[in-house]
């Protein structure tokens, strides 16, 4: 298995560093989605690190390897890896959700075309990385594309659509994360409309599946170079996450899916990650 | 030339784009035999895709192949498309991606299929959307130089277009211009406004109304709904001060919806909106819907008839 170009130990610390902004970009905005931003930051980093591996040269080359954040309301974690990356200004992290900002409350791609495509009406994003991984295999680009979506999300009607239709056109170059935190906004998903067995229903509908801990760099990297390897189907990689991971009081409680965190919860939470190191 | 739908048109162009821009793409949803999309299918079966009977699927995977510098011409009935507005909302009009969605099987003039297959309130929901276009050509000339026009048109355009055949318009200078109305006939009794289907009709019935002495109508064709022709409009209003807008759809927020807006706001005059007064349409041939909605030549002299003083 190849190393990665920045190591595992490495892209932990900078998806811890990536949290402490996440944190401290909702604490500033007074809204957002933290959950399912901190539950995915972690996925979000290694691809931006390792695959997609953006600098500001080939960060609009037609020949990317593009990523869609289908679950748009996680984009806090998206804004905190394109600062970091030093695609957007640090500085504008304190932006978010002000009037006037590049920085929306949900990915819009015309003010900010490093976010590859605006989502935020769930069951979207899916068609949209479907229809890049179409140009890309007829332009005969090494092109991959990589989309996040989240369980609630695979409710929507539209992406078992795309999931159909991307077994017909046997994009191998499609690889997609499900960011399986169990829980969305009016409890778990389990509850709420059950989606189990996932593993089986994308087997059945002719893709490749993988089941991962989505907060292990190791596993994270090795799935995604069996998709990667895997040219003649498209891939699905259940990753196993917490929704709100790494601040103790917001994991695993839906209640923390769309709520800001006040000057005493911000405090908490960033000595909880600092601890962390 | 004979009677040609628009859709039919709108297949030849196709396979014209095809020809000349590398980066045209075409996807249908089960429906290319009808939506004329096959020919395209046929000559360039690499630039095809059948994406079966999934339009919000299609529209959002249109949206992505755009982003990725393909120009992307999606094809199913009018209703069909509008029927999955938020994806058209979100994934292509908030993207501003070069997305061109094609409309067909516009309005009753469709017949015995009936209501579920007739466009009818698409061009009320397309032009609410920002960065979107919307383009109805009233004869095949149109529809030739309107595909043309909407390969190069940078963002997102919504083409609609008529099953039933169409007769060929005389048009003054060039058949289509983006953004323009054109005057097919001078009058100063009052302008009858109409788009797609029902402009033919509209022009015969002003001739007859004419011959009788009851009025010499101008009347106006307009093929892009948005942005709308403000100022052809309003020159309708101030040299013959009443308007009458005839479409094959509900008249409330389409071309009479229009219409009215720009009017009310900068030139109100006496103005009434024809066309499918707020009812489901049904099944019959095209020439019976059109004759019981009043879109063929004699309703709309009844209706013009009534209503210019």
């Amino acid at each position: 298995m190849e190393e990665t170009t920045v190591s595992f130990e490495q892209l932990g610390s900078i998806a811890n560093k990536l949290r402490q902004d996440i944190v401290r970009m909702l604490h500033k905005s007074g809204s957002g989605h933290p959950g399912g931003s901190l539950s995915a930051i972690d996925i979000i980093t290694y691809l931006y690190y390792q695959q997609l591996k953006r600098t500001r040269e080939n960060s609009l080359a037609i020949d990317r390897h593009r990523f869609v954040l289908s679950k748009g309301h996680g984009v806090p974690a998206l804004y905190a890896v394109l600062a970091e990356m030093g695609l957007i200004e640090k500085s504008a992290l304190d932006t978010l959700r002000e009037i006037d900002s590049p920085l929306q409350g949900h990915p819009d791609v015309v003010r900010i075309p490093y976010v590859e495509a605006s989502t935020g009406s769930l069951g979207q994003g899916l068609s949209i990385a479907q229809g890049m991984a179409m140009a890309a295999k007829l332009d005969n680009f090494a092109t991959k594309v990589f989309c996040l979506v989240g369980d609630g999300e695979i409710q929507e009607g539209q992406i078992w659509e795309a999931i159909l239709s991307a077994a017909k056109f046997k994009l191998g170059n499609l690889i997609i994360f499900l960011d399986y935190n169990k829980g969305q906004i009016d409890g778990y998903v389990k509850d709420v409309m059950p989606i189990e067995p996932i593993n089986e229903k994308l087997l059945a509908f002719n893709w490749d599946v993988h089941s991962i801990d989505g907060h292990d760099f190791q596993q994270i990297h090795e799935a995604t170079e069996k998709a990667i390897a895997n040219v003649d189907s498209p891939s699905f990689i259940i990753a196993h996450t917490i929704k709100g991971k790494g601040v103790s009081f917001m994991e695993d409680k839906a209640s923390w899916h769309g709520k800001a965190p006040n000057d005493e919860e911000l405090e908490k939470a960033l000595i909880e990650l600092r601890e962390r190191g | 030339m004979a009677k040609k739908a628009t859709r039919a048109s709108f297949g030849e162009a196709l396979i014209r784009a095809g020809e000349k821009y590398p980066q045209v793409v075409v996807m249908d949803a089960d429906l290319s035999k009808s939506t004329k999309s096959d020919g395209f299918a046929n000559k360039f079966p690499q630039r095809f895709f059948e994406m079966g009977i999934s339009e919000a699927n299609m529209i959002g995977t249109a949206a992505g192949m755009a982003l990725s510098g393909k120009i992307p011409f999606i094809c199913s009935f009018a209703c069909f498309l509008i029927g999955r507005y938020d994806i058209i909302r979100m994934s292509v009009a908030y993207c501003d991606a070069n997305v061109k969605l094609v409309g067909t099987h516009c309005g009753v003039g469709i017949g015995e299929d009936g209501y579920s297959q007739q466009g009818l309130e698409d061009l009320a929901l397309m032009r609410a959307l920002p960065n979107m276009a919307v383009v109805q050509p009233g004869d095949h000339i149109q529809t030739l130089e309107a595909v043309e026009y909407a390969v190069n048109h940078k963002g997102p355009v919504y083409l609609r277009l008529t099953r039933q055949a169409v007769e060929d318009l005389p048009h003054p200078g060039r058949a289509f211009e983006f953004g323009k109305g054109e005057i097919l006939r001078e009058g100063d009794d009052g302008t009858i406004i109409a788009t797609g289907g029902t402009v033919y009709y509209s022009l015969a019935a002003a001739e007859q109304l004419n011959k009788e002495g009851k009025g010499n109508f101008r009347v106006v064709n307009i093929s892009t709904i948005d942005p709308i022709d403000s100022e052809l409009i309003e020159n309708c209003s101030t040299s013959t001060r009443q308007v009458l807008t005839v479409e094959d759809h509900v008249i409330n927020g389409g071309l009479g919806g229009a219409v009215a807006e720009v009017l009310s706001e900068n030139a109100p005059c006496r103005l009434k909106r024809h066309g499918v007064l707020n009812v489901f349409g049904e099944s019959g041939t095209p020439e019976q819907c059109y004759k019981k909605f009043k879109l063929d030549k004699e309703g709309i002299i009844e209706v013009a008839a009534d209503f210019f003083k």
